[in-house]
């Protein structure tokens, strides 16, 4: 069942619901506003030591020596620390994500520019920095792997000649599908598109880098660790495995955090350097990596080269979906995603179609670029999948003569089939597209829209209306098939009412700017019937929250959203119990009206929620087997991944004279389950969607052929401001998914997901007076002047 | 932390106290004004100075736009925001708002100024091709109060080089004005705030319906901007006519000598040399004529 509702300007909509759901300001942001968040960068200690860390400057070379005599002598300087002398304690690697091994301090090679070869402790950071300068290493460089397309060539340079009997720069395979049954529909299709596309490396690039502050205490033996992690519990498991020291003596505190974007998922050998830092000279040591350290060696995104094919009738009954995948993974392993999923979620890529067959075969390799691979709001790899399956339906609709909207119209998975289980396997909770896309279209006036594009192109003028719909899997995720390095991505929570009826609500997720602190209030408020105001959120800190794997691939509604609203709902079944005694009847004649019991049939007799809080503390008598307090805790494995979707289109104008792009109106309309804050997910859509022009038209993380990082500082890693971006015009629908407890899906990353095939069609629609078929990202002038003269290349 | 290396730090009193510093200190010092370029280029450890000497405390000796009858005189020290909320230059020259509504963010250019934007030399700067379309000239001031003047083709020595030599400063830029002028800039930039894939300043002279003089400067299509002569050549004497325009833009195409980078392929801005040049020459002409 679906509704659909209008856009909503109103900023006051809560006022009609006095807890629960709605559009209530942030929690969070008067700290935020008057400049009171402490970050890592906040943390300060007494005694506090800084760690600066020297960066290989080269993408592929044998370390021959490291001199850091003058540095030690350094004013200020209190450690140098090298690769060899971590190897001594056994800490010169650690593992990574998804059981590869990456070096905390280069031993024998340096694999990526920015590799970390040595640090230094110093009483100040600019001491830190200066002593960098004179520590000499003598390299002997190599030939670097630049091009994933040469990695697996025999006379290509091993990478990891650490792996033990490794000879090629060969990752894994991976293929999902039934290859024959889709090569048997190929072959009886009337039509067969296919498409080479691009989707380049990118750089999550958040606005506050990471860092860490490590205060090893030797008396205690306990190490407190505040790092800019998007996952604390996971992060004091690893470094329990990894440095020995016992789980209940390390203490994870992710305070206030500056963005993460799956940027802060991976332990980065920077967190390693200050624990041991600490731990050498006793004190509380930190490191802030600058803007420059953090986008040459921390988790990138994407770097997918991909063949798309699809087979259809003739009529436009799309019938199969076959690719093919060279995916980029740098020089370590390091990818966050489920250990059986090492191409994350990238499944889906089957989209919102009811199609016959689907196959998919990937391999990836190891290249002189920094690890990572999962980041950038992707939903594990989730972007690259849409990305493929929205460009090569487009593909299709041109080859067919077909429109791109009534070609997805007429494919959609439908309503009666949920859930529906794909050819890859993935098994949608629920959906209904088409009311989605109808209501796109009719914000869009897309009749219009595409009546005024005949005119224009009578006129020579170039624009273009995109379309992209996606189905996202999100909430990772069941732990019987999903955990990262054994661990399962189950969450926690606690639900404690104090005396007087306000609460305090503790989870194992963390956010980065998402606004938990509201968004779980509110879960709670609308199960418990206690005001949001009344609802403290604490999050991020391992020694006071309950264990869960953190927030990233848009978990922390579908998974930790949920334990909050069951655990909201055992304090309220304790509630009852102890209401149905105060009240003198039994818990059957009882009913529940959002903050209250109350006897049915007398209304007059009621018990608030705070009374029964005070109740539940006071001295008076409980019903015979209910103990004091009112409170619980839940751990919730969740049954299946909930699978939000949503109709975006773009329209560009673009200047045919200088092939610049402009974004002229962009409408979304999402479809996330039940809305927990709407001003909150307009909010999480705006940033996406900025996120997606910013991919689309300017983001790439390039390298020239030495494998030099060329998209080093903002000046070259290109971030849209709000003069690339229109208006965004959103919508919604609401689908609940089936088995979450309030229906509620994620959509942190839709946005991110679904814009930029959107933005591309919509380019590759305006150019299409060119014949043009195809593009890729990113579209900077340049790139979209070679493709109107014919000439659109890759851009690897 | 980006933080540069150590530097000694002095603030300059008048623009002679400036250049007995530099005499002092020789080439291990240098000035710093707005800093937008220096500081970044310093915390990147790009460039190291023992000493920076800075001149904002010269605003009132060195921050002035004044309109005289042959030449309007601009101020190194004057700030980009200035030069972009300035009546006078706006009236004379619009050339200057084009570019200045292009030129980084507002943030930027509250403190840049113009001459730290020339000396910068940085071959996609935007106000080096604006000069060169108007053909200004420098001031340069050096050791005793002595002042010699250059052109823009002198001025720009090489990439990220000038005429400027140790113990100079650039103290004025010297605007010619001359009747029936129009002037017009455009740039084509990846993303708000970018440097230029390519810009284009033109400025034109009409004598009745006749071009008696015309310039134009491009920015980011060589080591440095570029002022063709062969352009100004071609449209001296001319009535203004697209057919016209498009041959000045083809001479432009031809006559630079653009790399490719991640901004842009070669070809493209040679493709916008050429577009660009005719799109402001158009305007310029326009403006020429109202």
């Amino acid at each position: 069942m679906t509704t659909v509702h209008e856009r909503v300007d109103t900023f006051h909509d809560n006022d009609q619901k006095p807890v629960g759901y709605g559009r209530m300001l942030r929690k969070e942001d008067p700290r935020f506003v008057r400049g009171r968040g402490r970050f890592v960068d906040d943390v300060r200690l007494p005694g506090l030591l800084h760690l600066a860390i020297l960066r290989s400057p080269v993408a592929h070379a044998r370390i021959l020596s490291i001199d850091t005599s003058a540095a030690e002598a350094s004013p200020g300087v209190k450690a140098v620390v090298t690769g060899a002398m971590l190897a001594e304690q056994g800490l010169a690697w650690m593992p990574t994500l998804s059981n590869d091994v990456q070096a905390v301090l280069a031993t024998d090679k340096v694999r990526f520019q920015g590799q970390e070869v040595a640090f230094v402790v110093a009483e100040d950071p600019y001491a830190a920095r200066d002593a960098l300068e004179l520590i000499d290493v003598e390299y002997d460089v190599l030939d670097p792997v630049v091009d994933a397309r040469r990695a697996l060539e025999p006379d290509a340079p091993v990478i990891r000649d650490d792996l033990e009997g490794k000879t090629d720069n060969h990752c894994f395979d991976w293929e999902t599908g039934d290859e024959a049954a889709t090569a048997a529909v190929f072959a009886r299709a009337d039509v067969v598109v296919s498409q080479d596309l691009v989707y380049p490396r990118v750089h999550p690039a958040p606005m506050e880098t990471c860092g860490a502050v490590a205060d090893f205490d030797a008396v205690e033996g306990k190490l407190r660790l505040w790092s800019t992690t998007q996952a604390p519990h996971a992060h004091r498991t690893l470094y329990a495995l990894v440095a020995g020291i016992p789980e209940h003596k390390i203490q994870v505190i992710s305070p206030d955090i500056g963005g993460g974007f799956g940027n802060k998922v991976p332990i980065y050998p920077g967190y390693v350097c200050a624990i041991v830092a600490s731990i050498v000279t006793g004190k509380p040591v930190k490191w802030m990596e600058d803007r420059f350290e953090n986008l040459i060696s921390t988790g990138f995104a994407r770097d997918y080269i991909m063949r798309g094919e699809i087979a259809a009738t003739r009529d436009g009954r799309i019938l199969a979906i076959r690719t093919n995948v060279l995916a980029d993974h740098g020089a370590f392993n390091g990818t966050a995603a489920p250990v059986k999923y090492p191409a994350g979620f990238f499944g889906v890529f089957t989209g919102s179609y009811d199609i016959e067959a689907a196959y998919c075969k990937m391999t990836a390799v190891f290249t002189n670029k920094a690890p990572g691979g999962v980041a950038y709001a992707c939903s594990f790899r989730i972007t690259e999948a849409v990305y493929l399956v929205e460009r090569i339906v487009d593909c299709l609709a041109d080859e067919l003569g077909m429109d791109p909207a009534e070609l997805r119209l007429k494919n959609f998975i439908r309503p009666e089939q949920f859930p529906y289980t794909t050819k890859t396997g993935w098994v949608y909770d629920s959906g209904d597209y088409e009311p989605t896309m109808r209501l796109a279209m009719e914000m869009a006036g897309y009749a219009d829209l595409r009546r005024e594009q005949q005119e224009k192109r009578a006129r020579g003028e170039l624009m273009g209306i995109g379309i992209a719909f996606f189905t996202e899997a999100v909430g990772a995720g069941p732990r019987k098939n999903m955990d990262i390095l054994g661990l399962g991505m189950a969450d926690g929570c606690e639900l404690r009412v104090h005396p007087t009826g306000k609460a305090v609500v503790r989870l194992s997720v963390q956010s980065q700017g998402q606004g938990h602190e509201t968004t779980f209030a509110q879960i709670v408020a609308e199960e418990i019937g206690i005001p949001p105001d009344d609802i403290d959120v604490l999050h991020g800190d391992t020694d006071n929250t309950p264990f869960g794997l953190g927030t990233y691939g848009s978990r922390s509604t579908p998974v930790s959203g949920a334990a909050a609203a069951l655990v909201a709902r055992k304090v309220r079944d304790k509630a009852r119990i102890i209401a149905s005694g105060m009240l003198e009847v039994s818990v059957a004649d009882l009913e529940w009206d959002k903050g209250s019991f109350r006897v049915k049939g007398d209304p007059g007799k009621s018990v608030t929620i705070q009374d029964i809080a005070m109740r539940a503390h006071g001295a008076g008598d409980l019903p015979e087997g209910v103990e004091g307090g009112l409170e619980a805790q839940i751990c919730y494995n969740p049954s299946n991944l909930t699978y939000p979707h949503g109709a975006y289109i773009c329209v560009v104008d673009i200047d045919p004279g200088t092939a610049q792009v402009k974004v002229r109106r962009f409408i979304a309309v999402d479809d996330c389950g039940t809305r927990i804050n709407p001003m909150i997910i307009e909010g999480q859509v705006h940033g996406g969607l900025a996120d997606g022009v910013g991919m689309a038209l300017m983001e790439m993380i390039a390298f020239d052929e030495d494998g030099n990082c060329l998209g080093a500082s903002l000046m070259d890693y290109l971030l849209p401001t709000a003069l690339e971006v229109p208006d965004w015009e959103t919508g919604f629908t609401v689908t609940p998914s089936p088995h979450h407890p309030i229906g509620a899906k994620g959509v942190g990353e839709s946005a991110t997901v679904g814009s930029p095939p959107a933005i591309v069609n919509a380019v590759v629609d305006a150019l299409e007076p060119f014949g043009v078929r195809h593009a890729d990202m990113p579209l900077t002038p340049s790139r979209v002047w070679d493709a109107m003269r014919g000439n659109a290349r890759p851009p690897i | 932390m980006q933080v540069p290396a150590p530097f000694e730090y002095e603030r300059a009193t008048s623009v002679d106290h400036a250049i007995s510093l530099m005499e002092r200190l020789g080439s291990t010092s240098r000035l710093i004004a707005g800093g937008h370029s220096l500081l970044p280029m310093m915390k990147l450890r790009l460039a190291s100075f023992d000493y920076l000497i800075d001149i904002n405390d010269l605003h009132d000796e060195l921050g002035y736009i004044e309109a005289g009858p042959d030449e309007l005189r601009i101020g190194a020290l004057t700030r980009h925001r200035e030069l972009l909320e300035s009546a006078t230059l706006t009236a004379a020259f619009p050339i200057f708002a084009d570019a200045e509504r292009v030129i980084a963010d507002p943030i930027v250019r509250n403190r840049g100024t113009l001459g730290g934007s020339l000396c910068q030399a940085d071959p996609s700067e935007d106000l080096s091709a604006v000069c060169t379309a108007l053909g200004a000239s420098c001031v340069i001031r050096g050791p005793g109060g002595a002042e010699r003047v250059v052109s823009m083709e002198e001025f720009h020595v090489g990439p990220y080089e000038t005429a400027v030599g140790d113990g100079e400063i650039l103290v004025e830029v010297r605007l010619p004005v001359r009747p029936g002028c129009g002037s017009a800039y455009e740039k084509v930039e990846r993303r708000a705030g970018d440097w230029a894939v390519v810009s284009a300043g033109a400025a034109v002279w009409l004598d009745g319906d006749v071009i008696s003089d015309a310039r134009v400067g491009l920015a980011a299509v060589g080591p440095n901007t570029t002022g063709i002569p062969e352009v100004s050549a071609a449209l001296r004497g001319q009535t203004p006519s697209e057919s016209l325009f498009e041959q000045a833009g083809a001479i432009a195409a031809r006559s630079c000598d653009p790399a490719t980078d991640q901004r842009g392929s070669a070809d493209y801005k040679r493709h916008l040399a050429d577009e660009l040049t005719r799109r402001t020459l158009r305007r310029a002409v326009e403006r020429a004529r109202s």
